[in-house]
């Protein structure tokens, strides 16, 4: 197991390289730059930008000075429109909001998916059933950004309860919580129901009730651990969305997450923050796909690296 | 008071083509420490009378009548009461060992839940005890197997397994559904002398479900032939082989494929299962039969004709002894009955 984690996270290696050569050759094929005005810069002025930033050198001469400031100093650059922060400060300033929201959104989501889709397998066309999958049919259907303004509509405006925007304490937590959740919370739920009905219905669960097991025992002992496989393999790339936040929630809740940022550099041409959260992003989905496989290994001893 | 008392049982499914009737008004006695074989081929109705018994049945399926177990009712009894019943005075063997098991738990702890469940022990008592009963089976170094997970047994063994778990609680009644019909034909002998030794060492009643009569020959002592969810003959295993005396019986054995008649072609018995969601009115078998007569329209009654021997037959014991029955004049499948045949396959799977 160790032998395998170990390959994979050199195999890692190479994969960030390419990923960061393919946003970077991406990013300068797209027209436009961070320096373009509506009114042009004098030649002179963009020139000097120019090569301020590194940009007038030959693209691969970019690509390793960028790889070279990353691997010897972890320096993802400075923001090529706001002067004076680099990569690395908007990052530290912006993941631990998304982290925060994004990760108790996920807790949430799971849990409550969970139970929801448990329970409706285990009471299959009963009215608990129609509830659970009209509820997670209800939350898929209904998307952040309308879901946001309604939260804050009925929670600030009408009842005056939570604060509808800004980062603080966790009562600015709970609306961005519950709007990033839902979604992701229906998708879980109708995962694990159906998933659930699946396993119900295999031989061993049939070996289980034979032993005279209580249901309780054959739903969590039994049952639970496989029905999940489907789930987990959802949940690893679900997970790495929710952390690295919702340009939807940043935007409606002005809580100041990486998510918007994401978005803004993409627009600005900000090219070191635009590949700075895109490496993020990439190195979690490498890192919590290997921790999905990880937990596969685990619950079926079947599969062996 | 018989071990088993079974009572005008019936099991039907709803299913989206119509209600499926898998078993029709059986009876059923079994005392303390017999053995029953239950033939019958697939969709004759024997795995869910089983099923029916544990209370095992599938979610659409509904069962009705009165099986009585030691003198309780337990046919449609409440979880609670059925839990203290499963594994305890009845265990299950069943057909696929390979799925049967739980892949994703060792089989120690598979094994000694149900000890720590019924019996009270500790894990580490009830790890032991279960090592006991694997070596009790026969498997080579139990001790040391105990702690791998099902996959890493061969199929036979897993079966051993199976039939471990299923005596550990030294069950009253082991119902052994299919148990070596997806093992190996020179697993299969050991499967089923192990199961006959266990038997009589236990001195428990048993049940063998299968549709090979060849295993039944070894291990029972009486036999029960089952057809379209009806019983059509009951006797002692020597009489069912030596004087069959219902048509069905007779085409059973005559299927059997025989050592000392090389080059013959197979015997098989003309015609196919009747589809469930819709049987024929009367005998099952009718439509199948070589000596159906108008009578067959209305279901005869299992009536005794000699000392333990019933049967089910409109036809006289005579005539089918005598054997000489002319092949039935059945049309050569057109291709309609082709066309119909799959739907007729996937409503008997689907309970």
């Amino acid at each position: 197991m160790f032998g395998f984690i170990l390959r994979r996270l050199a195999v890692a290696i190479p994969t960030l390289l390419l990923l960061i050569v393919v946003s970077f050759l991406l990013m300068h094929a797209a027209p436009g730059g961070p320096f373009t005005q509506e009114r042009a810069l004098p030649p002179q002025v963009l020139a000097n930008l120019n090569a301020k930033y590194g940009l007038d050198d030959p693209l691969w001469r970019q690509i390793v000075n960028y790889v070279w400031g990353i691997v010897a100093h972890f320096d993802f650059g400075p923001s090529f429109v706001y002067p004076d922060r680099s990569v690395n400060q908007i990052i530290a300033a912006g993941f631990p909001v998304t982290l925060t929201y994004g990760g108790i959104a996920f807790v949430v989501a799971v849990a409550v998916g969970v139970s929801l889709g448990v329970a409706a397998a285990i009471r299959q066309n009963s009215w608990m059933d129609y509830l659970a999958v009209g509820v997670s049919i209800g939350a898929q259907v209904l998307p952040n950004f309308v879901m946001a303004p309604l939260l804050v509509l009925v929670f600030t405006l009408w009842l005056g309860w939570l604060p509808g925007g800004g980062w603080g304490g966790p009562v600015y937590w709970i609306m961005p919580v519950v709007a990033l959740a839902t979604h992701f919370m229906a998708s879980i739920a109708r995962i694990t129901r159906s998933s659930m009905l699946e396993v119900l219905g295999s031989n061993h669960i049939r070996t289980a009730r034979a032993k005279g097991l209580p249901e309780r025992a054959v739903i969590l002992r039994h049952a639970l651990k496989p029905a999940m496989l489907p789930v987990i393999s959802y949940l690893g790339p679900a997970f790495v969305t929710m952390i690295t936040g919702s340009v939807v929630i940043d935007m409606y809740f002005s809580t100041g997450g990486i998510g918007r940022s994401f978005v803004d550099s993409a627009l600005n041409r900000d090219y070191a923050v635009m590949m700075g959260i895109t490496i993020l992003v990439g190195a979690l989905t490498i890192l919590f796909s290997l921790v999905v496989d990880v937990l596969y290994a685990w619950i079926d001893p079947k599969i062996r690296y | 008071m018989a071990l088993l008392e079974i009572r005008d049982l019936a099991v039907r499914f709803a299913t989206t083509d119509g209600e499926v009737s898998a078993v029709n008004g059986i009876d059923l006695d079994l005392e303390r420490g017999q053995t029953l074989g239950i033939v019958g081929e697939s969709g004759s109705g024997k795995s869910q009378l089983a099923f029916s018994i544990m209370g095992l049945l599938a979610r659409n399926g509904r069962a009705t009548g009165s099986v009585r177990f030691d003198g309780t009712e337990i046919l449609n009894a409440p979880p609670k009461v059925l839990n203290r019943i499963r594994a305890r005075r009845i265990a299950m063997v069943f057909q696929d060992p390979m799925t049967s098991l739980n892949p994703y738990m060792r089989v120690s702890d598979q094994m000694a839940e149900v000890l720590m469940l019924h019996k009270g022990l500790g894990k580490h008592e009830a790890v032991a005890e279960a090592a006991r009963m694997l070596d009790a089976v026969k498997i080579p170094d139990a001790r040391g197997r105990i702690r791998l997970y099902p996959h890493e047994f061969s199929g036979g063994m897993r079966q051993r397994v199976m039939i471990a778990m299923a005596l550990l609680c030294r069950p009253d009644l082991l119902i052994a559904d299919e148990p070596t019909t997806a093992l190996d034909v020179t697993v299969q002998a050991q499967i089923m002398q192990l199961l006959a030794d266990l038997q009589r060492e236990f001195g428990m009643a048993m049940i063998l479900i299968t549709h090979d009569l060849g295993v039944v020959a070894g291990a029972c002592e009486r036999v029960m032939v089952m057809y379209g969810g009806r019983v059509m003959e009951r006797a002692p295993v020597g009489p069912i082989f030596a004087d069959p005396a219902h048509p069905y019986t007779q085409g059973l054995l005559a299927a059997i494929p025989r050592v000392d008649q090389k080059g013959e072609r197979l015997t098989a018995i003309p015609g196919s299962p009747p589809n469930m969601t819709n049987p024929p009115p009367g005998c099952p078998f009718a439509p199948r039969c070589a000596y159906a007569m108008p009578a067959c329209e209305t279901m005869p009654p299992l009536d005794a004709f000699a000392p333990g021997r019933e049967r089910a037959c409109h036809a006289g014991l005579a005539t089918v002894r005598a054997g000489h029955a002319p092949q039935p004049d059945l049309p050569e499948p057109a291709a309609a009955d082709l066309e119909e045949a799959p739907a007729g396959i996937l409503q008997e799977a689907k309970p």
